[in-house]
């Protein structure tokens, strides 16, 4: 079932000064539930401003977002429990962190619901395990982490109001690639366990491959493609138009298949690639020598 | 929304006043300040009136603007405006228990308002007209005599043009930060007086610390630039009057003499 829905959803900015712009044009498409949803497109191509409408923080110009069926800005005095069913993780999340320990900041969400001390401190330590944040670390104040810590604890922060639909901009922008890998990982884990639905923005296609169901393509404020992650990837030409790459794993493996590899049409990641190459490779060892002198 | 706010904002444009040199709008302006409050009776009151109006019309800048750039002292008008009804000297016309109200008083009223008025719209006019970098410009120019006086007038224009410079990043920092907390169920749109300012406080600390991190950066960025204060430093652009800047400055101070033979030929309303 769809959890989320838009409808001819779009955005203008700066109405009636020489800075106009239409951000987001007609863009309509479900998430369902329980789904991972990939956001690709360049920079500019309207996905923040999409994502930021999908939890009433910018209210559409025209369109509408439905939740579970309902318009979320049908009464706007009650947008704050929409925020809390479907959280929001921006780029750089790092900057939002104030409070005076690192567990009141995580808990700043959950208290914000309405939930007693107790209740929220058991939320906040549970997400903080979710996001890989070290125990120890729970106490101490934000601003005495390291980059990747304190991104971990503002996503945290989020992820403690246990929202239906996470939506996650960037979360790996600026970290170093191990960092990247964890933090992605944490995700999936906590995708898995919580079976909710998790929408990831993403400059890196290697990042979509790995994680996403389905992904939206964005190009200039349109939904440019929607599908399952090999369909899109398997789309290489088209993306490369609208700027775009797939991930190198999946080129390198298309370049093999033209030269005579019988790999599937699209190879999201590296362990998929590992598997159809060591098969062919033990295929041909087999089929070159004669029967029955295997070894 | 925090960006809503026009007051001091560039809007590009080509009119004869976005190309006029930054010096002469910055002294015509200061100069036309002093005439409003010069301005004693209704024909220079008028001839006030109708020279703003001509040039926010010169200026091609869409009047709205200028509507949502009084938006903010709309409050200050009116209560100045209301309290300088009851407070004029002379007899009565009106006469209500300890509240009165004389002619005296009415006519502080529209004389306060319309000052009021026509100071912001000026202003705006040369904020809207006059990017930030090209105003410190002209002050830096201007003030530059000071220099010998060992007035560090380049430190001072400098200051300035990172201070206008960070407006616009901070009020988009702010917005951002004011997102991700919102996104986290902050209320900052209900609650009583106290309860609004601690719903500030999320927003302050964080924003505090960018600010101080965008400095260090900064500094950082000059110094690695060989920035070393103003001595010797040359200008890319330079400012340079051309015919246009003499015609706008005639035009202006022909009209600055109509105006001062009105105030003086004529009595005064009061």
């Amino acid at each position: 079932m769809a959890i989320l829905t838009t409808e001819d959803l779009t955005y203008q900015y700066g109405i009636g000064t020489p800075f106009q712009k239409t951000a987001v044009e007609q863009v309509s498409l479900s998430l369902e539930e329980g789904e991972f949803l990939g956001v690709i497109g360049h920079t500019g191509s309207g996905k923040s401003t999409l994502v930021q409408m999908l939890n009433g923080l910018i209210r559409p110009t025209s369109g509408r977002v439905l939740l579970d069926g309902k318009d979320i800005w049908e009464e706007p005095k009650k947008i704050r429990s929409v925020r809390f069913r479907v959280g929001m993780v921006f780029q750089y999340p790092e900057y939002q962190l104030f409070e005076e320990t690192v567990l009141k900041d995580i808990m700043f969400g959950p208290k914000n619901m309405g939930l007693s001390e107790e209740e929220a401190r058991g939320r906040a330590v549970e997400a903080a395990g979710f996001a890989g944040l070290k125990k120890e670390l729970l106490e101490k104040s934000p601003f005495e982490l390291s980059g990747g810590e304190k991104r971990r604890a503002a996503i945290a922060g989020v992820i403690a109001m246990d929202p239906d639909v996470l939506i996650l901009d960037e979360p790996t922008a600026g970290l170093d690639p191990r960092g990247r890998d964890v933090l992605l990982s944490q995700i999936m884990q906590y995708h898995k366990a919580r079976k909710n639905t998790v929408l990831l923005v993403s400059h890196s296609m290697e990042d979509i491959g790995r994680t996403a169901d389905r992904v939206l393509v964005m190009n200039g404020g349109h939904k440019a493609m929607l599908g399952k992650t090999r369909e899109v990837f398997s789309k290489g030409e088209e993306l490369k138009a609208l700027g775009l790459q797939i991930p190198q794993i999946t080129a390198i493996m298309h370049r093999l298949k033209e030269l005579g590899c019988p790999a599937e049409d699209c190879v999201l990641t590296v362990d998929e690639a590992l598997h159809t190459l060591a098969s062919f490779l033990k295929a041909r060892t087999a089929g070159a020598e004669p029967a029955g002198s295997e070894e | 929304m925090i960006s809503d706010i026009t007051l001091g904002q560039f809007f590009p444009g080509r009119s004869v006043l976005h190309r006029t040199d930054p010096r002469i709008k910055l002294c015509l302006t200061v100069f036309y300040i002093v005439l409003i409050f010069t301005a004693g009776n209704f024909y220079a009151l008028g001839s006030v009136v109708a020279f703003v109006l001509l040039a926010m019309a010169c200026s091609r800048v869409p009047f709205k603007l200028y509507l949502k750039s009084l938006k903010p002292i709309l409050f200050l008008v009116v209560f100045t405006a209301v309290l300088n009804i009851f407070y004029g000297a002379g007899d009565p016309l009106l006469q209500w228990g300890f509240i009165k109200i004389t002619k005296n008083g009415l006519l502080n009223c529209v004389f306060v308002s319309v000052r009021i008025i026509t100071l912001i719209l000026v202003s705006s006019i040369l904020t809207f007209t006059t990017s930030p970098t090209q105003l410190t410009d002209a002050i830096e120019r201007l003030l530059k005599p000071l220099g010998k006086l060992h007035v560090p007038v380049h430190e001072f224009a400098m200051m300035m043009t990172i201070a206008l410079r960070f407006v616009p990043l901070l009020l988009e920092e702010t917005d951002k930060i004011m997102s991700a907390q919102k996104a986290r169920g902050a209320d900052m749109e209900s609650g009583g007086i106290l309860q609004r300012l601690k719903a500030l406080v999320p927003i302050l600390i964080p924003l505090f610390i960018s600010a101080f991190r965008r400095a260090f950066d900064l500094a950082t960025a000059m110094e690695s630039r060989c920035y070393h204060g103003g001595e010797g430093r040359t200008k890319m652009k330079v400012l340079k009057m051309g015919k246009q800047d003499a015609l706008v400055l005639c035009c202006v101070t022909l009209f600055f003499a109509l105006f001062l033979t009105l105030t003086l030929a004529l009595p005064a309303a009061r």
